[in-house]
């Protein structure tokens, strides 16, 4: 675990890091939402990552919340507050929530001493009675009492919170009356806590801004980039996306089919593709695995469907509820056969809206399948963030308009691309076929089809131009330094940047989206003059930097900054690899 | 949705089974019941009035699974036992579509099985045609789920041991909406079975009994064994299922057809544009 050596605050009034835990189904959850919720009326940003044991109800919940003056887009290094509601297997979070000596620790002194694991790091201790405190207001929650001690502590208005418990109450006037007094009972007993962290500073209301995850953002990214179909199957930590198109489809008239297994998911929308209609799965590591089969067909039939993966804790069942950038090698290399297809990667919950709609365009105009790695990060994390601009990317099949005599499904075109024919268009019937075939589309096993068809679906991803939305690219691109990353580790990675650029080193940060087809002479353009490249990944084997060296010379001196899930790759990590490699 | 919704062809002449047959010789072999069954689906075809860019034919992996390039309709030869969510898809997403899958025991009733039973649940309307030979082919001789459990082969020496898989009970008991047995040595009686399970709403399941004669050659006898069912078709699941249990295996005809409401999706009627779902996330 990486607790930064200075031991300082890296966060100042303008930047507040809140952890609330406790047993699941203590209402830790709800609790967090609504302080995310308030925060972003008050006008301020932040997020909140979701950390729970893998019981459904009584395993230990973290809801860990980072509110600040301007939008962020990770976790901090440390946690200036971690509340316990009660102290359930909370010590199973140590790693997750580091404190220090200037971090205040909120306990229930009726629910026993905090965890030594905390306490030994040397941080204040304070107590608020949660369950007595509860207890006194008739159909109150102690988490209501924790809502109202973190409000205060985090510097929040009370008006803010009253909202959103306003909000959040609806319709049944005691339950409502109760949660406000158990808020405001929390904001009189932080009153005695001895705490100057609270946030100052400029609220932006007006501002146009979202409270959103990622999941979410992924799934209004399809829908934007055209599809109308979707099959599942339910999958942690990908369920969410599903539980929200489900109605949204619905709504713009589409339909979500949720399928026995994820070999009927990809299968049925491999189906409803065919017939026309853009489609997209969503699921994990364990369902991809499923798929893989499925997704060869869709690269031979050439049938374009988008598969959004939100990767978690690996191999095997792994570690389901958390996250991690481990399913990089079955996404890239996951089939058998040459099979050339889309990988892309959203690069911050924002982006998971225009890299998603993005896939759809790419897999539309190609004929392929898109992967999209996304991840339990910024899937699940929920946060506020500034509207996030339009993009263009539409799915636009090259489809046959009317019927032609001797029509060739899959005629060797100059860009490999070839016009589709939708079920309903007379004269123009063919068979899609994941057997080898001849420009017509009939079964052939002879070497010189073969070839053919593999160089005609290689060359639609070879020649196609990806434009500027392969990566991003920030920082000074003069710098020797340069960080190359790709996923969730790029808020981290961005975080790092402009701590380095503060210190006066000079680096720059390259964060790419599209995973394949490789892009090395663009990278090397990217990384032209650089003398240190970190690469920077969430997984045990570098994954990421194997894949890089398998197309591309990385210059200079390379080293991989990588560990696997469910711990973040924090920006102080990357700061320190930075600085001491330059002292070295 | 943005499906495009069916076409009538310029030249509306009337479709002949003939206008069903493409020109791609099979790959069966000589005396396979599968081109009976062929023939029987294109002659369906034609007594529906459908025309051929209106119906899909799906298939997965085997001998009976290369039926879609065998027609003139649009085709989707797709992996081995998928055919069904495949089909599945493709019908919610386009329901304006006629959709037949088609395969075989193997493909079905073994790796396919799971779809088997849901798609049976699901009740999407789409007509679902096994053609089975208790034996799989492709592979040159191997037990499938529908083998008798004392046939001797290579993979499975004095035979599998294993209880034969009921298809009709279980499309019955997972509830599909129209169960029949049909015999490919009796093309057109095949083709009225087809063309009523295509009519029929909801999932609709035939069993074709269809002799592999290269490698189950003892199959030929099928015809001599065969029989029309003594009572007809019946809309109550308790008497189709104990007349399916207490038949002989060789009982033709439409044994069940029910009424079940088929999986409807509201597909293409919209309420909201996709821009105002912005609305969900905008403080």
């Amino acid at each position: 675990m990486t607790v930064p050596s200075e031991s300082a605050r890296t966060t100042g009034p303008s930047d507040i890091s809140i952890a609330l835990t406790g047993s699941g189904g203590a209402g830790v959850m709800t609790a967090g939402n609504l302080l995310l919720e308030a925060a972003a009326r008050a006008g301020w940003y932040g997020l909140m990552v979701r950390s729970s044991g893998p019981q459904i109800r009584g395993g230990e919940a973290a809801a860990l919340l980072r509110i600040a003056t301007h939008p962020v887009e990770c976790l901090s290094d440390r946690f200036d507050v971690l509340i316990g509601v009660d102290w359930q297997n909370v010590h199973r979070f140590a790693q997750e929530i580091p404190v220090d000596t200037a971090s205040l620790l909120v306990g229930d002194p009726d629910q026993g001493e905090p965890p030594e694991v905390f306490v030994k790091r040397g941080a204040q201790l304070a107590q608020v009675p949660f369950k007595k405190t509860a207890k006194a207001i008739p159909g109150s929650w102690p988490n209501m009492i924790m809502l109202g001690v973190a409000a205060s502590l985090a510097g929040l208005p009370a008006e803010a919170v009253e909202q959103v418990v306003r909000k959040a109450n609806k319709g049944s006037g005691d339950a409502l009356a109760a949660n406000l007094a158990a808020v405001t009972a929390g904001f009189t007993a932080a009153r005695n806590l001895s705490f100057a962290g609270s946030l100052g500073g400029a609220r932006r209301t007006e501002h146009p801004r979202w409270l959103i995850t990622g999941n979410q953002a992924a799934g209004y990214g399809a829908l934007r980039g055209g599809v109308r179909f979707v099959a599942a199957y339910p999958i942690t930590p990908a369920t969410e996306v599903l539980e929200w198109l489900a109605p949204m489809l619905t709504e713009i008239g589409g339909a979500l089919v949720q399928a026995e297994d994820e070999l009927a998911s990809i299968n049925m929308i491999i189906g409803a593709s065919f017939g026309g209609v853009p489609s997209l799965t969503a699921t994990a590591g364990p369902g991809l695995s499923l798929m893989t089969e499925a997704i060869g067909l869709a690269v031979s039939a050439e049938v374009p469907v988008v598969i959004l993966d939100v990767m978690r804790g690996g191999p095997s069942t792994g570690i389901p509820a958390k996250g991690e950038q481990s399913d990089l090698n079955i996404a890239l290399n996951g089939l058998h056969g040459d099979a050339p297809h889309v990988v892309v990667a959203p690069n911050s919950i924002a982006d998971c809206l225009s890299t998603t709609q993005w896939a759809v365009h790419l897999a539309e105009q190609l004929q392929v399948p898109a992967i999209v790695l996304s991840d339990q990060f910024l899937g699940q994390t929920r946060s506020v963030i500034d509207r996030p601009a339009d993009v263009q990317f539409m799915g636009a099949r090259s489809v046959l308009e009317a019927g032609v005599q001797g029509y060739n499904r899959y005629a060797l075109t100059e860009s490999g691309v070839s016009p589709m024919a939708i079920p309903g268009t007379p004269d123009a019937a063919y068979t899609a076929d994941g057997l080898e075939h001849n420009e017509r589309g009939v079964p052939s096993s002879q070497s010189t089809d073969h070839s053919a068809q593999l160089d005609k679906r290689q060359r639609k991803l070879l020649g196609f131009e990806f434009g500027s939305h392969w990566a991003e690219i920030e920082g000074d691109g003069d710098a020797d330094i340069a960080i190359l990353t790709f996923g969730s580790c790029t808020g981290p990675a961005r975080e790092a940047l402009s701590r380095l650029t503060a210190q006066g080193i000079r680096a720059r940060l390259i964060s790419l989206r599209l995973l394949a087809p490789a892009q090395p002479e663009r990278l090397a353009a990217a990384l032209a003059g650089a003398k240190r490249v970190l690469v920077v990944e969430q997984n045990h084997s570098g994954q990421f930097l194997r894949h890089l060296r398998a197309d591309s010379d990385l210059p200079g001196e390379v080293r991989s900054l990588r560990h696997p899930g469910p711990l973040p790759i924090r920006a102080a990590e990357i700061c320190r690899e930075i600085t001491e490699w330059k002292a070295a | 949705m943005e499906g495009r919704m069916n076409t009538a062809s310029p030249a509306a002449v009337p479709c002949t089974p003939q206008t069903f047959k493409s020109d791609t010789k099979p790959i069966w072999c000589p005396g396979c019941g599968d081109y009976s069954v062929l023939s029987s689906l294109t002659k369906a075809l034609a007594m529906l009035d459908l025309r051929p860019e209106n119906v899909v034919v799906v298939s997965g992996i085997g001998c009976s699974s290369r039926i879609p390039a065998y027609t003139t309709c649009y085709g989707f030869h797709g992996v081995h036992g998928r055919a069904l969510p495949a089909a599945t898809g493709l019908k919610v997403a386009r329901p304006d579509l006629t959709v037949v899958a088609a395969g075989g025991d193997g493909d079905g009733y073994s790796i396919g099985g799971n779809h088997f039973l849901h798609a049976c649940r699901r009740n999407v309307d789409l007509t679902y045609i096994v053609m089975d030979n208790h034996v799989y082919g492709m592979t040159k001789g191997q037990p499938s789920p529908t083998t008798e459990p004392d046939w001797d082969s290579k993979l499975a020496p004095g035979g599998t041991r294993m209880r034969t898989f009921h298809p009709m009970v279980i499309a019955l008991a997972a509830g599909a909406n129209f169960v029949a047995r049909a015999f490919s040595g009796d093309p057109n009686g095949t083709a009225k079975i087809i063309a009523d399970a295509i009519r029929n709403p909801g999932f609709s399941f035939v069993e074709i009994l269809s002799p592999c004669v290269t490698l189950r050659p003892e199959q030929r006898e099928w015809k001599t064994q065969v029989h029309a069912a003594p009572v007809g078709t019946t809309d109550d699941p308790a008497r189709a299922a104990r007349r399916i249990m207490t038949d002989d295996g060789f009982n033709i005809g439409v044994l069940y057809a029910g009424t079940r409401p088929p999986y409807h999706a509201v597909v293409g009627v919209g309420t909201r544009r996709v821009d105002d779902l912005e609305t969900e996330f905008a403080l």
